[in-house]
C-alpha cells in the first residue's frame, strides 16, 4: 500500500483533516463503525457525542453561525439519516454550511430494504444544497473536497455525503483539497460594475431610503459587517435588519431602527412602508418580512443584493439587482460613492429622520411593567442588561420567547445570535448552545427558551455534562405554548386548543438529575440576583422563569396586513385579520 | 384581481450526467409548483459526461425568471438558454401513432399521413403505426385527425430544441 492508498474510513478523516475540520457532531451506529474505528486511532479531531442526531445538526449549525466555519456532521444510515432531517432543512433555509456524513447500507444491498436502509439521498435532496452518494473509495476525497467548496461557497448550505459501509471498508487513493476543483459551480462574488454604479447613484438620490440587511451580511464574514458599518456612516440612512441579520450593525448604533417584520418595530416596518428606497443587503423579502406583498412599500425603487441570484425577483420584483458577495458589494459600493465623492440629498434626510424620529416615539417596544410578576419582556431586559458586558452568545428556540429575545436583547456584534428563522425549529436552540460553546470555551452562552420548546432537545444537557460545557439555558415559562395561544387569540376566538403545557417536569430538578444546576424565580425582586447566580456559575444551568401567561408579543403586524396596520398592544385595534389572512401561517 | 399572463418557454438546460441529475430538477419543478409541459433528456457528450435537458414550462416572466434562476443553481448544471427568449431557435417532436381501421377509413388514414410527413413504420391488415415529426402542434393536428379514424395509441418523445445559427448553447 502506498502512502495515498487508505481504507474509505481512512480516506473521510484524513480529507476532514486537510479541511481544517477539529470538531465532530455524531452518533455512532453500524453503518458507519469503521469511520468510528478511525476516530477512536486519531486524535486532532473531537468527536462530540450528542443524545438524537437532529441535535448534532442543530448543534454544528451553532458551532458554524458563531465561528464562520462549516459544521460538520456524522450519523449512522437509516434512523440515524432521517433524525438529521429536521437541521439538515433548518440549515438550508438559514443558509449554515454544513457538511453531513451519514452511513449507508453496502452498495450490494441498496434497493434491498436492507435493515436500516433508507434513500438518504432522496430524501434529503430537497434538504440540502446538494447530496453524493459515494460508491467507490476512490472517489471519497474528492467528494469530500467537493462537498466543503459547495457548502461554503455561494449562498450557504448543508450537504450530505452519503457512504455505503463497503466503501469505507475498500481501499482507494486519497487526493487533497487542492487536487479537487469544481467542474460547475462557479458561484459569481463580484457584481457587475454597471450595477455598482447605479446603486450608488440611486443611493445618492433617495430622499426617504432604508437600508434593510439580513443574514447574507453575517454569512459574509465579519468584514461585511464592518463595511455595512462604514456605508451606514457614509450615508446616515436609517437601517433595519430581519431576524437573521442582528448584530450586523449595532443595536446601539445612532441608525438602527430595530428589527422589521411580522414582529419588527414601528419604525422600521412604517419607514420600509414610506420609503421611496429601499437597498434589501443579504436578506430575501421573505413573507415574514414584507407582510402583504401588493401593500409592500409601494412607492420604493428596490435594490436587491444577494449572492443567490434565485432570491431576485421571487417575492417581490425589485428595480435593480446585485447579484454578488455582499462583503465584495459592499466594498464596491463604498469606493465607487468616495471616488464619486456622491453627495446625498441632505435636506431630504433630515426631513426623513424627523419623520422616523416621530415613529421611534411611538415607543413601540414599552410595555406595562409589575412588580408582582414577572414580564418577559423585562426578563429579557435584564439579562441583557447583566450580560452585555461579557462576551455573550445568545441562541434561541421558537415562539414568543425568541421574539422578545430579537427586540430586547441587543446585539452590537454579528455571529452572536444563533435562531432557528426559515424553518423555525422547536428545539434548535439548546443543541446549538452546545455547538456555541464547544467554539467558544470561555463565552457566556444562553439559550433563551420556552418551556414547550425546550422539551424537544431536552436530553441534549446530557451533551453538556459529558463535555463540561456551562451553557445556560434561560426558560421563559409561561406555561402555554405562548405563540400558539396568542393566534389562537388573534384568530380563533381565544379557543386554546392543545396549547397549555400541561404535567410540565419540575425544571429545577430536571437540572439536577443531569447533573446541572437548577434556579428557579417568580418574583422580579429576585431576578437580578438569580440572574447574576446563573451567570457566575461554572456549571451549566437551568434557569426556569416564571413570566407572566398571558402575555403576548407586540407589535405585530397581523398575516395578511400591511406594514402600516401593525398592532401595538392588546387593547389597540389594528387592522383585522382578513379570510385570506387567516391561511397564511 | 390583475390578469396573469403566463407565457410557454422552452429551456435547455446543459447538466453534468451524475446520478440524481434528473430526479434533481424534476423535484424542483413539483417541489416549488412549476408546470412541465415537456421534458426529455439524453446524455449528448459522452466523453465529457454531459446531458442536456429540454423542459418547455410555462409561467408568468416572473416566475420564467425564478425557473431559470432555480436551475443555475442545482450543482451538477452547466448552464441554463431560455431558447424562446434568447434566441431564435427550432423545436422538434417524434410521436408512433398507432391507428386500428378497415377500408375507407384506412385509405384516409394513409392519404392524411401522406400530407403530414408521417412515415409508416409497422402495418397489419387491421393497423399502422405512423412515426410523424415536427413542432408539438403539428403532432396535436395530426393526432386529432386520426383520432375519428381508429387511434388507439400514442407515444410522444416530448420536445427537442436548438437555437438557430452557428453559435453553441
Ligand atoms: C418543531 C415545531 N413544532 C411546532 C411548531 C409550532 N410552534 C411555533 S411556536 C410554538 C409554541 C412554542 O411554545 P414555547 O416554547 O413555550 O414558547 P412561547 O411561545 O411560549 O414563548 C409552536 C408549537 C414549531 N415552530 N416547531
Ligand atoms: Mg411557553
Amino acid at each position: 500500500m502506498s502512502g495515498r492508498e487508505m481504507t474509505g474510513a481512512a480516506i473521510v478523516i484524513k480529507a476532514l483533516k486537510d479541511q481544517g475540520v477539529d470538531t465532530i457532531f455524531g452518533y455512532p451506529g453500524g453503518a458507519v463503525l469503521p469511520i468510528y474505528d478511525e476516530i477512536f486511532k486519531q486524535e486532532g479531531i473531537r468527536h462530540i457525542l450528542v443524545r438524537h442526531e437532529q441535535g448534532a445538526v442543530h448543534a454544528a449549525e451553532g458551532y458554524a453561525r458563531s465561528t464562520g466555519k462549516p459544521g460538520v456532521v456524522l450519523v449512522t444510515s437509516g434512523p440515524g439519516a432521517t433524525n438529521a432531517v429536521t437541521g439538515l432543512l433548518d440549515a438550508l433555509m438559514d443558509s449554515i454550511p454544513l457538511v453531513c456524513l451519514t452511513g449507508q447500507v453496502p452498495t450490494s444491498l441498496i434497493g434491498n430494504d436492507a435493515f436500516q436502509e433508507a434513500d438518504t439521498v432522496g430524501i434529503t435532496r430537497p434538504c440540502t444544497k446538494h447530496n453524493w452518494l459515494v460508491q467507490s473509495a476512490d472517489n471519497l476525497a474528492r467528494t469530500v473536497h467537493e462537498a466543503f467548496y459547495v457548502a461554503t461557497n455561494g449562498r450557504p448550505g448543508p450537504v450530505v455525503i452519503d457512504i455505503p459501509k463497503d466503501v469505507q471498508f475498500a481501499t482507494g487513493t486519497y487526493i487533497g483539497p487542492g487536487q479537487a476543483v469544481h467542474k460547475t459551480y462557479k458561484p459569481q462574488v463580484k457584481a457587475p460594475t454597471d450595477a455598482i454604479a447605479q446603486a450608488v447613484a440611486m443611493m445618492g438620490a433617495a430622499k426617504k431610503p432604508v437600508l434593510y440587511t439580513g443574514g447574507g451580511v453575517i454569512n459574509a464574514g465579519p468584514k461585511a459587517s464592518q463595511l455595512l458599518r462604514q456605508l451606514v456612516e457614509m450615508t446616515n440612512f436609517p437601517i433595519t435588519s430581519t431576524l437573521m441579520g442582528l448584530g450586523a450593525y449595532p443595536a446601539s448604533g445612532d441608525n438602527w431602527l430595530g428589527m422589521l417584520g411580522m414582529h419588527g418595530t414601528y419604525e422600521a416596518n412604517n419607514a420600509m412602508h414610506d420609503a421611496d428606497l429601499i437597498v434589501c443587503i443579504g436578506a430575501r423579502f421573505d413573507d415574514r418580512v414584507t407582510g402583504r406583498v401588493d401593500a409592500f412599500a409601494p412607492d420604493a425603487k428596490k435594490i436587491h443584493i444577494d449572492i443567490d441570484a434565485s432570491s431576485i425577483n421571487k417575492n417581490v420584483f425589485v428595480d435593480l439587482p446585485v447579484v454578488g458577495d455582499c462583503a465584495h458589494v459592499l466594498e464596491d459600493m463604498i469606493r465607487v460613492w468616495r471616488s464619486k465623492s456622491v453627495q446625498t440629498d441632505k435636506a431630504a434626510l433630515e426631513t426623513w429622520w424627523r419623520q422616523v424620529d416621530t415613529w421611534r416615539a411611538r415607543k413601540c417596544l414599552a410595555y406595562k411593567k409589575s412588580d408582582k410578576t414577572i414580564k418577559p419582556q423585562y426578563a429579557i431586559e435584564r439579562l441583557h442588561q447583566l450580560t452585555k458586558d461579557r462576551d455573550t452568545y445568545i441562541t434561541t428556540e421558537v415562539g414568543q420567547h425568541q421574539m422578545w429575545a430579537a427586540q430586547h436583547f441587543h446585539f452590537d456584534e454579528p455571529n452572536h445570535w444563533m435562531t432557528s428563522g426559515g424553518l423555525g425549529t422547536m428545539g434548535y436552540g439548546l443543541p446549538a448552545a452546545v455547538g456555541v460553546q464547544l467554539a467558544h470555551p470561555d463565552a457566556l452562552v444562553i439559550d433563551i427558551a420556552g418551556e414547550a420548546s425546550i422539551q424537544m432537545m431536552t436530553q441534549e444537557m446530557s451533551t453538556a455534562i459529558q463535555f463540561r460545557l456551562p451553557l445556560k439555558v434561560f426558560i421563559l415559562n409561561n406555561e402555554y405554548m405562548g405563540m400558539v395561544r396568542q393566534w389562537q387569540d388573534l384568530l380563533h376566538g381565544g379557543r386554546y386548543s392543545q396549547s397549555y403545557s400541561e404535567a410540565l417536569p419540575d425544571f429545577v430538578k430536571l437540572a439536577e438529575a443531569y447533573g446541572a444546576k437548577g434556579i428557579r424565580v417568580s418574583d422580579p425582586a429576585d431576578l437580578d440576583e438569580a440572574i447574576l447566580e446563573m451567570i457566575n456559575s461554572p456549571v451549566p444551568v437551568i434557569f426556569d422563569c416564571l413570566v407572566d401567561k398571558k402575555e403576548n408579543c407586540y407589535p405585530m403586524i397581523p398575516s395578511g396586513a400591511a406594514h402600516n396596520e401593525m398592532i401595538l398592544g392588546d387593547d389597540e385595534d389594528g387592522a383585522e385579520v382578513t379570510e385570506e389572512g387567516k391561511m397564511l401561517v | 384581481m390583475e390578469e396573469i399572463i403566463e407565457e410557454r418557454h422552452t429551456l435547455a438546460v446543459l447538466v453534468d450526467n451524475e446520478a440524481g441529475v434528473l430526479a434533481r430538477v424534476i423535484g424542483l419543478f413539483s417541489g416549488r409548483g412549476y408546470n412541465i409541459e415537456s421534458l426529455t433528456v439524453a446524455a449528448v457528450d459522452q466523453a465529457a459526461h454531459m446531458s442536456r435537458i429540454t423542459v418547455v414550462t410555462s409561467g408568468t416572466p416572473m416566475v420564467i425568471q425564478q425557473i431559470k434562476a432555480q436551475l443555475e443553481r442545482l450543482v451538477p448544471v452547466h448552464k441554463v438558454v431560455d431558447l424562446t427568449l434568447q434566441a431564435p431557435s427550432v423545436e422538434r417532436e417524434m410521436a408512433l401513432i398507432k391507428v386500428a381501421c378497415a377500408g375507407e377509413k384506412r385509405v384516409e388514414a394513409l392519404r392524411l399521413s401522406d400530407a403530414f410527413r408521417a412515415r409508416v413504420i409497422d402495418t397489419t391488415h387491421t393497423s399502422f403505426v405512423f412515426e410523424v415529426t415536427g413542432a408539438p402542434d403539428k403532432l396535436d393536428a395530426f393526432i386529432g385527425l386520426m383520432r375519428p379514424l381508429g387511434l388507439v395509441d400514442v407515444s410522444r418523445t416530448g420536445v427537442v430544441a436548438i437555437a438557430r445559427g452557428p453559435e453553441a448553447m
